[in-house]
């Protein structure tokens, strides 16, 4: 059997503690998973037979140990996708497992998909026709998530950046791709070395982005989110009752916070960066027009939106635009203050966002709390549940391809250092702007060789 | 009706496309009709003497590798022949060869009426006859009705042609041929969707007018490769130069001075022209800044003193092209013999073809060239190889040749056509295919006469040389492979000899061969290794040198693959699949995709839908309709 690319991702379900397991499958799952993993006694994963497992340690390229672990090897045909299949059951849970998970990355493997693997399975005939719908629905879950405006921080806060660096590139691939395509036109050559110093920069530049967006990073410095309402709903109240001390100031008036408040509340292991906003409504106050304008932002930029409806008051115009914002993202629906007598049914909300997380609750009894930490925890998490394109994974996936872009651009380099001609040098080159642009949601069409007509006049 | 004749093809055209879909036709065993609006013009080059450069050189050879006749006919009927690109990687280099235009397409004509199974009629079709979906045969304008199983519409840019030069207008074919004025009315009838594409030409001047000491000479070049995988050596083949020359600030003003009597500007051109081949007067208001623009003065042939002006093609009217043309250095005392001049003409929206270039939704109707709105001789002579193949393959009850995207440049060229269609005249290039590496000029035997000779194109001479190549780089890589050399004194001086540096680790050659100043050649007496043919030797040393590059695209190939041999069956209710995107879904079933990996090619289908798809299709075969796969 011909197997795929080698995939991988957490297989566990979320929380702390027990057992984590990092999955890998496809062609090469033996060899990324052998350069993790080193196993106590000697001999390499590749030697074992199907169904051995060994005791080791999940080991970082720079010799650091992560995490104690047992490996399990399955080969094909005799694992779930029907592919090699390398287990990877380590101890910790939350950053130890995300860690292991970007060496995997590192070593090769690609992200795995929602439900990628039991697509696997079940195209190499391991599930029966019951369980191809299941299929089709992670699937095409998948379609929504991917269409959907890119949730993760580096398609939210850096777009504008990656579309300059895809710019730079495309202008770059457009001269090289016309002096190929046009020998005779009166074209200037590229100069190779002006290139090079650019390409150098752009790395730099992608470099940098790349550390902050560093995996283990999201559970160092926490997930961003955003409380957004309007005013008076609760939002403030809600922050308190995450940090469980008084931060903001609450009060009964409309727009009482002016600023958007930012706090660091530990949600079942992580770190949440919490901001907290002006109420989103119209308003001539100029100090709250900016409150404003910063929640749209910070809603904009949060990885997860928490958006508040009060309860105990009559849905208002003001709320669609709070649903507008909402659902550009991931997102969590709260209808506040169920202490209170209920304003309007809930339903009609649920009607209008169907797949919607939606959550009662009360600052004030505490209800709905703790269900609350379970969403945001599971959200974090996120494994194959359909519709749940993960917070915490698109992330992780937004560092994989920028990580791959950089190859490409290191490649670029080597090619222009050892002489190679424009034609391979632009090989690279179009692969690091394919991947910046599966980061963004841009998609490859006709665009360089609209680029080229467009800069250069051509042809006789 | 009176009933001429039947035969098993018919070729509507007798261009590029037509000439190599009826000799490819009759080639195969098919009886074949080969109807051309005029005898004297088959295979006319009505725009530039050239053929071949980046991506069209690349088509050639490939026609060539299968069996087409356009690289043989060249190679006999260029006077002028060079490599370009040659300070790029081998995969971008491409033979450009200026025709002696009248032989060549005499040669073309004479090949034609020579091949057995093949009839040349001069006859203007006006109608196509459709009985059941499926085409039964055409009827000319005198009134007589040729039966047929199968005809490729080859009609280039004569259909409804309208010819524009400043503000005189009339109906027309290329230089001054008759149009097809009714045969667009008949497709319509059939259910065709046309397009309106338009193209352009420059003047041509005579030579005896040019002043040649303000022009730059561009010669041939003698060592250049020929077209031909069966062109041995020839001698003397540069029989004419070329020449080069700018326009300046005088031209440009009066052509902007003029510009309200641009039939491309004014708004008398309706169709639709290349970005690629501008008019000059599109150069300029495009770029505005640019303040001259270059232009190559090309001889047509031995016998005639026309010289075509490349690179100042227009529709101006003809005062205005006089008077700029007086204006370039070199120039300024020519003498137009014929105007430039703009046409319109009727073309289909391709992606009404299967793979094969027969129509979806009309059995046995197949179109090829410009009438599927390309441009370029070279891109309508690989159309035209492949509907003749198709066709004969429809006819004889064989196995239909699709090439794939890493088969070649055809394979791209069709695929493109029928999974996105084009808005403008689309021309073959480079940066279109994206395994560009692995498609090279010097590699399209090796690439190809496999399927040449599995549908019965290819000769014994050429199958005979084809195995010989193989069997010397095959036996060649094999001894690189398993020679090793040690640093001793005695292995250094040797290669110190022949004037390559010594090595320091034990090395197989194959590893030594990498370095970029090592050539098969050298190391071949040094080491006994086989003697082989320059030509092996070349893809020898490409093989090595590029090896890395190569594998990685040979490994993305492999990956795109298994998605290019799932099929999805052609009566598919995409209505019926679950969960696709309405745009997905719309697209899906516009352009009714062959197979999986064509499907992810048409813009509005995400990775995600292919997904969905492919996870329906294995439901269905799992519920007992057994999906086709192809055997590669």
């Amino acid at each position: 059997m011909r197997q795929e690319e080698t995939i991988s991702a957490i297989a566990t379900p979320p929380g702390v503690g027990g057992i984590g397991i990092v999955r890998l499958s496809g062609e090469t799952a033996l060899s990324v998973a052998a350069a993790v993993f080193r196993p106590k006694r000697k001999g390499t994963l590749s030697d074992m037979k199907t169904y051995e497992a060994a005791y080791g340690h999940i080991v970082a390229p720079d010799g650091e140990t992560i995490d104690e672990a047992i490996a399990l090897v399955m080969r094909s045909p005799h694992s779930y996708t029907m592919e090699d299949v390398v287990e990877l059951q380590c101890h910790g849970g939350g950053l130890v497992l995300q860690k292991a998970l970007s060496l995997t990355l590192a070593a090769g493997a690609r992200l795995a998909q929602p439900g990628e693997f039991t697509k696997r399975a079940f195209l190499n005939g391991r599930l029966d026709l019951a369980e191809a719908g299941a299929v089709m629905e992670v699937v095409s879950a998948r379609t929504g998530a991917a269409l959907r405006a890119a949730s993760g921080r580096l398609a939210g806060r850096f777009s504008g950046r990656i579309r300059d660096w895809r710019q730079a590139l495309l202008a770059l691939i457009a001269h090289l791709e016309a002096v190929i395509d046009f020998p005779e036109d009166d074209i200037g050559n590229v100069a190779l070395k002006e290139a090079e110093r650019r390409l150098c920069q752009l790395a730099a530049e992608m470099e940098r982005l790349l550390r902050t967006a560093d995996a283990g990073r999201v559970l160092r410095e926490g997930l961003l989110a955003a409380i957004i309402g309007r005013p008076n709903v609760g939002k403030s109240s809600l922050l308190n009752a995450l940090l469980r001390e008084e931060r903001a100031i609450v009060t009964d008036i409309p727009g009482t916070t002016r600023d958007s408040i930012e706090e660091i509340a530990s949600i079942g292991g992580i770190p949440l960066r919490v901001v907290d906003t002006a109420g989103i409504r119209d308003t001539d106050d100029v100090v709250e027009r900016i409150g404003v304008e910063r929640a749209r932002q910070a809603a904009a930029q949060a990885a997860l939106v928490l958006a508040l409806f009060d309860g105990s008051r009559p849905l208002s115009p003001e709320d669609e635009a709070i649903w507008e914002i909402a659902r550009e993202k991931d997102h969590i629906l709260l209808f506040t203050k169920s202490d209170l007598p209920a304003a309007f049914a809930e339903e009609e909300i649920r009607r209008r966002m169907p797949d919607s997380d939606a959550l009662r609750l009360s600052t004030k009894t505490g209800e709905g709390m703790e269900a609350l930490s379970q969403r945001i925890v599971a959200k974090v998490y996120g494994g194959e549940r359909p519709g749940d394109e993960s917070l915490f994974l698109a992330d992780v996936r937004e560092a994989d391809l920028l990580r791959q872009a950089l190859a490409s651009l290191a490649a670029a380099r080597e090619a222009i250092e050892s002489g190679l001609a424009e034609d391979f040098i632009v090989i690279d080159l179009r692969a690091a702007w394919e991947k910046l642009g599966e980061i963004v949601g841009e998609t490859v069409g006709e665009d360089i060789i609209d680029e080229i007509f467009r800069r250069f006049c051509l042809g006789k | 009706m009176f009933n001429a004749g039947d035969y098993d093809v018919i070729v509507i055209g007798a261009g590029h496309a037509g000439a190599e879909a009826g000799l490819a036709a009759a080639r195969l065993g098919c009886r074949t009709l080969l109807a051309t609006l005029s005898m004297d013009n088959i295979a006319l080059m009505p725009c530039n003497p050239s053929v071949g450069g980046p991506a069209k050189g690349h088509l050639v050879r490939e026609v060539d590798a299968l069996g087409g006749e356009m690289g043989l006919n060249a190679d006999r009927t260029c006077i002028q022949f060079r490599l370009l690109n040659t300070g790029k990687g081998p995969a971008v280099q491409a033979l450009r060869a200026q025709a002696d235009k009248k032989r060549y397409q005499f040669t073309m004509k004479e090949t034609c009426e020579n091949q057995d199974n093949l009839d040349v009629k001069q006859l203007l079709i006006d109608d196509i006859v459709i009985e059941d979906g499926r085409v039964a045969g055409v009827v000319a304008e005198t009134g007589e009705f040729y039966g047929a199983k199968a005809v490729i519409l080859a009609t280039g840019t004569y259909l409804r042609g309208r010819v524009i030069v400043g503000e005189t207008v009339y109906d027309s074919g290329p230089n001054g041929q008759r149009a097809a004025m009714k045969l667009s009315d008949s497709l319509r009838r059939a259910g065709v969707r046309l397009m309106r594409f338009k193209t352009g030409t420059p003047a041509r001047v005579d030579g005896r007018s040019l002043d040649y000491d303000k022009l730059i000479e561009q010669p041939g070049e003698d060592d250049a490769p020929s077209f031909s995988f069966l062109t041995d050596e020839v001698t003397r083949r540069n029989r004419v130069v070329c020449w080069l020359s700018y326009t300046n600030e005088k031209t440009h003003k009066i052509i902007m001075d003029n510009i309200d009597r641009a039939p491309m500007a004014n708004g008398v051109i309706k169709g639709i022209g290349p970005r690629y081949c501008p008019s000059i007067e599109s150069k300029l208001l495009r770029f505005p800044d640019k303040d001259r623009h270059q232009l190559f003065l090309e001889p047509e042939g031995l016998h005639t003193r026309e010289v075509y002006v490349q690179g100042m093609s227009t529709s101006l009217p003809a005062d205005v092209q006089i008077a700029f043309l007086h204006t370039i250095p070199g120039l300024e005392h020519c003498r137009v013999m014929r105007a430039g001049y703009a046409i319109e003409y009727d073309c289909i929206d391709p992606r009404q073809l299967n793979p094969t270039l027969e129509f979806k939704a009309i059995g046995g109707f197949f179109s090829a060239g410009q009438s599927n709105g390309t441009s370029g001789y070279e891109e309508a002579a690989a159309q035209g190889l492949m509907a003749g193949i198709n066709a004969a393959m429809l006819v004889k009850g064989g196995e239909p040749l699709v090439l794939k995207r890493s088969d070649g440049y055809i394979g791209v060229l069709i695929d493109d056509l029928v999974t996105k269609g084009t808005n403008e005249p689309y021309r073959m290039m480079t940066s279109r295919a994206e395994y560009r590496l692995l498609l090279r000029q010097d590699n399209a035997d090796l690439r190809l006469t496999d399927y040449g000779r599995r549908v019965g194109l290819v000769t014994e001479e050429r199958w005979r040389r084809y195995q010989q190549k193989k069997a010397q780089i095959e036996s060649a890589l094999t001894a690189l492979e398993e020679t090793v050399i040690s640093p001793s004194r005695e292995t250094n001086e040797k290669l110190a000899a022949a004037g390559l540096s010594p090595v320091h680790v034990v090395t197989r050659l194959f590893d030594f061969l990498r370095r970029p100043d090592v050539a098969y050649r050298d190391l071949q007496p040094l080491f006994g290794l086989p003697e082989i043919s320059a030509e092996a030797a070349r893809q020898v040393d490409i093989t090595v040198t590029y090896d890395g590059y190569i594998r990685k695209q040979q490994e993305q190939v492999d990956r795109q693959e298994k998605l290019e041999n799932r099929l999805i069956p052609e009566d598919i209710d995409y209505q019926a699949v679950p969960s696709l995107r309405d745009e997905a879904r719309e697209k899906l079933a516009t352009v009714r995709p062959r197979s999986l990996g064509q499907a992810g090619r048409i813009s509005g289908v995400s990775p995600a839908d292919v997904s969905v798809l492919m996870v329906y299709l294995e439901r269905q075969r799992r519920a007992g309709r057994p999906a086709k796969e192809e055997t590669p």
